[in-house]
């Protein structure tokens, strides 16, 4: 691969993330307008793929994500308001800008086929389209109230460079020069701490001829200052001239009378004066041409009545300029907190999965060569280098955790990518669903992650669809207008558990058993708990509309669902309440490369379970637990267990040779099946690198892998689930009686 | 600090030498408003002017003002710096040649 498609494939990778991630943050907008985080980082997503496409030539992502980002970057600085169109339009966006990447990698250099230009000009317009609609709207609605944010939608409408510009008035007074205050000094430091956006140097009071004393100071500034400084920091940069200057600093944002009292102020200078200052707050945005000539308009009623009704009003808004402050500080510190945290995210390395993949075979062998140097150690009995190997083979375990942390990551980015799926088929289908999330935090394989998302998509879509029912329909049934889909994840025995749950219409056990019996998969006469009745969708057979018309579509491809879990060594199962929802429960191993096993014997074969699926072992006394030995169960402190001999199951042994050696019984639990396994010999924990069985050894019930031990031997890693599954079974007729629970 | 005058064709080609700031201020306006005469352009040659504060912008401004017609040229970069700061190189009108040994600010 050479160096610059290794570049394109991180380009993709990043660039998919940071789609990930404004999407993310666009629907957390949805839910919370005003939160500056989810605000910065669509931006810094936008911003990032306008660049690193840039280094690409990618100049069609270029220019469509430079007008997102410009609307945006409105956004975030408060100009322009987020709603849930300007939302939707932005995820279209986000989506186009799939597209455009899309494109861009596949034909690279092609141009833009006409379908996608059509659409990037359509979504350009629509993001230029609706300030001027909102500001309307808000002018309309709130015309008092809300003045500050017509301004603002007013400026966004505007021009490009406003924002968070301060404007400051600076008017020195004639003894400025004399007393060691030099005008020029205080704006080349101003400008140190922010941009000059524009600045207005004047002179009115300027002498005519020899009357103008080159030793007094005659300028007055105004001045557009950008910075992220707060007002007291700005003030600050003045502080030295306080008392030869007149410094009036005007907010960002501040309401439109503030910059009217500043033209009336300035009407007593000049006429000329005010109409360029006028001018200049309409080209930085903060005003509308029309505010200028209603404001000069004003300050003409103004003279004409005297001034002294208009001070008054100043003074009661200046009042309201510091109020503000604290407003502002607050921000200040949000924003310097999200930026500390995108600092702390930033702390990643892009490493390439293979290299993982490497590095965990790799550690797999050093725990199986770590086993054998302890075989040897015990075995010709070297006391001394005992501590040596118990302290690597602590050191070995834990490299082994690791480097299996690597590759684990929060099933929580998973679960967000719904958000989107459900956000947008509650949209299509006009139901009103909510999305829960919890357990986001849950970690799980990389590998694991990437193949649950197919499976997790159809659940999730299947609770949207026929799931949760429209609004009327729920509200007649009593249930609030709004459906829930609920998505969690936990850990349990060494598993990961996701369920999808659902507060709609459930399923209807009748109609699934009858479906079920004419279409043979089960007979008449078997009694089936509802719970196997629920689990029967799972069946192929179960799987079109037609034949199951009001449960429309619930079957559709749910065994494929199975098939897919199954094939990562997991379980699905589901449970429903008519009336009340469905939840579907699917179980996953946690990874797929290295396990803490617990190893037993029997019949000289070796055999690991894996330790997190493990209850308790016990001794196999018939004196102490009463066994059923007919039907196979104990009686295991008052609960009932069934027992499955490994020997008998693996061996093929049909009879019990009797009690002529201690048997241990060891208990295992998969989910809520409890299951106890009679072994000759218990030999305790060990770590158990899963090597794969081959191809021939696919079909075996009760074992999932194999594992090469210190000295060279294969011992079995045992099937749990399947073992589980077998020795209830077969319980035989009479179970139904007494279940396990 | 010299200001050497040069009387030509009724232009007065005015060569302003080293600082133009408060220090130096009142004797450049008196010297300089000595050039006011009407009829009279100026063409001040800022090319000599090492340093340039407050003052001294107002003096130009002040020239600005008062005189009939005001040239500026050959603006030194120090010159250059504060009309930029200021954005008053459009308010004076001139050309402004930017010299190519100046290290990029």
């Amino acid at each position: 691969m050479s160096e610059y498609d290794a570049a394109l494939a991180i380009f993709m990778q990043e660039t998919e993330e940071l789609l990930a991630q404004m999407e993310y943050g666009l629907l957390g907008l949805e839910d919370n307008p005003g939160d500056s985080e989810s605000i910065n980082s669509v931006f810094r997503a936008m911003h990032t793929i306008k660049g690193t496409s840039g280094l690409f030539g990618f100049d069609d992502v270029v220019a469509f994500t430079h007008e997102v980002e410009s609307v945006l970057d409105k956004v975030r600085r408060g100009e322009r308001r987020i709603d849930a169109a300007l939302i939707s339009i932005l995820l279209n966006c986000k989506d186009h800008a799939a597209d455009l990447i899309k494109h861009s990698l596949e034909t690279e250099s092609a141009a833009l086929p006409d379908a996608l230009k059509a659409t990037g000009a359509d979504l350009i317009m629509q993001l230029a389209g609706t300030p001027a609609v909102s500001a309307k709207m808000a002018a309309a609605s709130q015309p008092v109230d809300h003045e500050g944010q017509a301004e603002q939608a007013a400026s966004a409408s505007n021009h490009d460079n406003s924002g968070d510009n301060w404007l400051i008035s600076l008017k020195f007074r004639q003894d400025a020069l004399r007393n060691g205050i030099d005008p020029l000094s205080f704006i080349s430091f101003l400008k140190k701490k922010g941009d000059i956006v524009a600045i207005q140097t004047l002179a009115p009071e300027l002498p005519v001829g020899n009357q103008m004393d080159p030793e007094s100071c005659y300028l007055h500034f105004n001045i557009i200052f950008h910075s992220e400084l707060d007002k007291q920091a700005i003030a600050d940069v003045f502080e030295f001239a306080e008392d030869d200057c007149d410094i009036r600093i005007i907010a960002p944002h501040s309401k439109v009378e503030h910059y009217l009292d500043l033209l009336q102020e300035q009407a007593g200078d000049d006429d000329n004066h005010v109409e360029k200052l006028g001018e200049m707050l309409i080209n930085i945005g903060a005003l509308t041409p029309n505010e200028v000539a209603a404001a000069l308009q004003q300050q003409k009623q103004a003279w004409s009545q005297g001034s002294a009704t208009a001070k008054p009003l100043g003074e009661i808004l200046v009042e309201q300029q510091f109020t503000e402050q604290p407003v502002v500080a607050q921000a200040l510190k949000k924003q310097q907190a999200a930026r500390e945290k995108t600092i702390a995210e930033a702390n990643y390395i892009r490493v390439d999965s293979a290299k993982l993949g490497q590095l965990i075979n790799l550690v797999g062998e050093l725990v199986i060569s770590g086993a054998a140097m302890r075989l040897m150690v015990d075995r010709y009995g070297l006391s001394d280098v005992e501590e040596v190997a118990v302290g690597m083979n602590d050191l070995v375990s834990e490299i082994r955790d690791t480097a299996l942390k690597l590759r684990m990551v929060a099933i929580g980015d998973t679960f967000s990518r719904f958000r989107r799926v459900v956000r947008d088929v509650s949209n299509d289908l006009h139901k009103q669903i909510e999305l829960v999330i919890t357990g986001g935090e849950t970690e799980l394989d990389k590998t694991v992650v990437e193949k649950i998302n197919d499976p997790l998509t159809h659940l999730v879509r299947n609770a949207l669809d026929h799931g949760i029912e429209p609004p009327e329909q729920r509200q007649a049934s009593g249930k609030p207008a709004q459906g829930t889909v609920h998505l969690n994840a936990y850990h349990d025995s060494g598993h990961i558990v996701v369920q999808v749950a659902d507060d709609g219409a459930g399923l209807d056990a009748d109609k699934i058993l009858a479906k079920a019996i004419a279409s043979g998969l089960v007979t008449a006469d078997q009694q089936l708990t509802k719970q196997e009745i629920f689990n029967l969708i799972f069946e192929a057979g179960l799987s079109t509309k037609e034949q199951l018309s009001n449960l429309s579509g619930r079957g559709v491809g749910m065994d494929v669902v199975r098939r897919n879990i199954e094939a990562l060594r997991g379980s699905v199962s589901l449970d429903s309440i008519e009336g009340r929802g469905t939840t579907v429960t699917i179980h996953l191993p946690l990874t797929l490369a290295i396990i803490d096993g617990f190893m037993v014997e029997t019949e000289n074969e070796r055999y690991i379970i894996p330790l997190g699926m493990i209850e308790e072992c016990v001794e196999m006394n018939s004196s102490e637990w009463e066994i059923d030995t007919i039907q196979h169960y104990i009686n295991l402190r008052g609960e009932v267990l069934p027992y499955l001999r490994l020997g008998d199951y693996f061996h093929n042994r049909s009879r019990h040779q009797g009690n002529e050696h201690r048997e241990s019984l060891v208990v295992v639990r998969f989910g809520q099946a409890k299951v106890g396994l009679v072994v000759d010999q218990l030999h305790g924990e060990h770590q158990t690198v899963i090597k794969p069985l081959g191809k021939v050894f696919e079909q075996l019930q009760g074992i999932s892998g194999a594992t090469v031990l210190g000295n060279g031997n294969v011992a079995l890693i045992l099937d749990v689930q399947s073992l589980i599954q077998h020795a209830v079974k077969r319980k035989g007729p009479y179970a139904g009686a007494v279940t396990p629970h | 600090m010299t200001i050497n005058v040069i009387d030509k064709d009724g232009i007065f080609h005015i060569a302003i030498q080293g600082e133009m700031t408060i220090y130096t201020a009142v004797e450049q306006k008196n010297k300089l408003f000595e050039c006011l005469k009407p009829d009279y352009e100026l063409c001040i040659d800022l090319s000599a002017v090492s340093e340039i504060d407050s003052a001294g912008l107002q003096l130009l401004l002040w020239l600005k003002q008062e005189a009939p017609r005001l040239n500026l040229i050959h603006h030194s970069r120090a010159v250059v710096e504060v009309l930029e700061l200021l954005n008053l190189a459009s308010h004076f009108g001139d050309p402004i040649v930017l010299s190519s040994h100046w290290k990029t600010s």
